[in-house]
């Protein structure tokens, strides 16, 4: 850069570092004190230590949540790219009448509080007499995560596209060979982004989780129950192993669908 | 015939959400209407709501909500606004992409832990506390954590990071002609702020306004985990109807009424907030 800084630029950076310096302090404290050997997670730092990870790695509640919140997760995920998928291609492309409305309908459990679909769906389950469970967790994850799904691949339907469909059909393919080999290749970028998308919303789902499980209960709500003991050097190190695992898959997003964006431009 | 086929393919997600997310909510409005545990009454009746304008502990969570929820919308705002026009502007076009990952990179701790890793920074034996009384600026710890301060705190971390991508995403879009415009036509930096950039990124900043407005007021972990239990916010109140008193009547009518909080906002910010399919 030959660009001279001036005086305002030098300060903008200096704010800039300042909320650098408060948006990373408490993740800094957090992955600092997972390797903390004391059994409280205070100053003064002593270690370096495994031994928290060691502990959480051979903790079979938590490792079961985990595997539940996996599983929840992939599967709602699934289910929300699916009907999210099928929702936009019929209307987008044969715009059927009211889809302003339709549209509007789908989107209509963003604009609401996560705490409320719990709230509701708890009440609901309970007057039809079914029990608290991860299938209860999952439908309502699919609840929050569809609406998102839809408006992504929405988005991403453009008209030219629409164009090569057309003469997809013009050449004899059924509507269910266009959208299975002429539309989902064209977009998947979309689809691959919803679906990890919709996985991390699912797998950092604290209060519908917490509503709708009782004994089968995923990460979020696991590492809540664990809070109750104070401050703990295991919750770093669950806390830490979580966000190294959500930074490899926004790199893994990150490769595959803005690299073969830019690989295509 | 094409609006029957389409229909047809958007079937399966409207179901879906009529399903498990209309009905559900209108069983909680039904719900909501009938009398709530050990009030004694009985039939369907607004008694709920009107328990709600009745009790100053119920009206009290409403105001501390909407207190909260304010401050963090507008410390917000203006801590991320100047952070988003340094990332767009100052800082050179090759390296803003990693400056703009690495201001969010905190999204992606588990929300449960990221309210948790607050309380290491501003407990009276944490971080802060730590530093302030070995330098000797102060001789006792200070309890920083379970107050409003902490609950905003807290909330602004998240706020802050969402707020910036919304308005750097909009500042890029400004064309860089109409501030040269401006500046040709005799304005200088200040004026052209106030009348050429900051109107152009209003939708911007109206949109994570909206966002986090929604967000903040609905949310449970934070106040619970670093608001101690000197005060309670709206969703700690509705948790405690479920939890300890198994009060599914006056939870969903407490749940209602917050979302009708949430629509009046939807309202008076609607004519900025750009959810519309991008072209």
């Amino acid at each position: 850069m030959t660009r001279p800084l001036r005086a305002s630029s030098v300060l903008g950076l200096v704010y800039a570092g300042l909320l650098y310096g408060f948006i990373f302090l408490p993740v800094a404290v957090l992955v600092l004190f997972s390797f903390h050997r004391g059994r409280f997670p205070i100053p003064p730092f002593n270690g370096p230590s495994l031994r928290w990870y060691d502990q959480i790695l051979s903790d079979g509640r938590l490792m079961d949540a985990l595997l539940n919140s996996l599983t929840v997760g992939v599967l709602s995920s699934l289910a929300s790219v699916l009907l999210g998928f099928l929702a936009a291609y019929g209307i987008a492309r044969h715009r059927p009448p009211g889809s302003r409305l339709l549209s509007g309908f789908l989107m209509a459990p963003l604009t609401v509080s996560y705490l409320i679909i719990g709230m509701g769906l708890l009440i609901t389950f309970n007057a039809a007499g079914m029990p608290k469970s991860l299938l209860a967790t999952g439908l309502g994850h699919i609840v929050i995560n569809l609406p998102l799904c839809f408006a992504i691949i929405y988005s991403q339907l453009t008209d030219d596209q629409a164009n090569i469909e057309r003469s997809a059909r013009d050449l004899g393919a059924s509507e269910a060979k266009v959208l299975l080999l002429v539309t989902a290749p064209m977009i998947w970028p979309a689809l691959f982004a919803s679906f990890f998308l919709a996985f991390t919303f699912s797998w950092d789902e604290f209060v519908i989780a917490f509503l709708l499980t009782r004994f089968d209960v995923t990460l979020p709500v696991e590492i809540w129950s664990l809070l109750r003991s104070g401050l703990n050097p295991k919750t770093n190190a669950i806390g830490t192993l979580v966000f190294g695992v959500s930074i490899l898959l926004v790199f893994v997003i990150e490769a595959v669908v803005f690299g073969r964006r830019r690989a295509s431009t | 015939m094409e609006g029957v086929r389409g229909s047809l393919f958007a079937g399966p997600a409207l179901l879906y959400t009529l399903l498990f997310f209309a009905v559900p909510f209108a069983v909680m409005a039904y719900v909501s209407l009938t009398p709530s545990t050990g009030s004694g009454g009985a039939g369907l009746s607004f008694a709920n709501y009107a328990a709600f304008f009745e009790r100053s502990y119920f009206l009290g969570a409403m105001a501390n909500s909407l207190v909260v929820t304010a401050i963090v919308t507008v410390v917000s705002i203006l801590l991320a606004y100047p952070f988003a026009v340094v990332l767009a502007e100052v800082v050179p076009e090759r390296w803003q992409r990693l400056a703009l990952a690495l201001a969010v990179l905190p999204f992606w701790t588990s929300y449960v832990v990221r309210s948790y890793s607050w309380l290491l920074v501003l407990s009276s034996n944490g971080v802060i506390n730590k530093a302030l009384t070995g330098i000797g600026l102060l001789s006792e710890p200070l309890d920083l954590a379970n107050s409003r301060l902490a609950t905003v705190i807290g909330f602004t971390h998240f706020f802050v990071m969402l707020l910036t991508l919304t308005i750097y995403a909009n500042l890029k879009q400004l064309p860089p002609s109409f501030r040269k415009a401006a500046a040709d036509l005799g304005a200088g930096p200040v004026r052209t702020f106030v009348h050429v950039t900051l109107p152009l990124t209003l939708p911007g900043i109206m949109t994570g306004a909206f966002l986090t407005f929604v967000l903040c007021i609905g949310d449970f972990i934070t106040p619970q985990i670093l608001g101690g239990n000197n005060e309670l916010l709206m969703p700690q109140l509705i948790m405690l109807q479920v939890g300890r008193r198994a009060d599914f009547p006056m939870a969903s009518a407490l749940s209602i009424l917050l979302m009708i909080v949430v629509t009046i906002a939807y309202f008076a910010c609607a004519r900025w907030l750009r959810l519309e399919r991008s072209r």
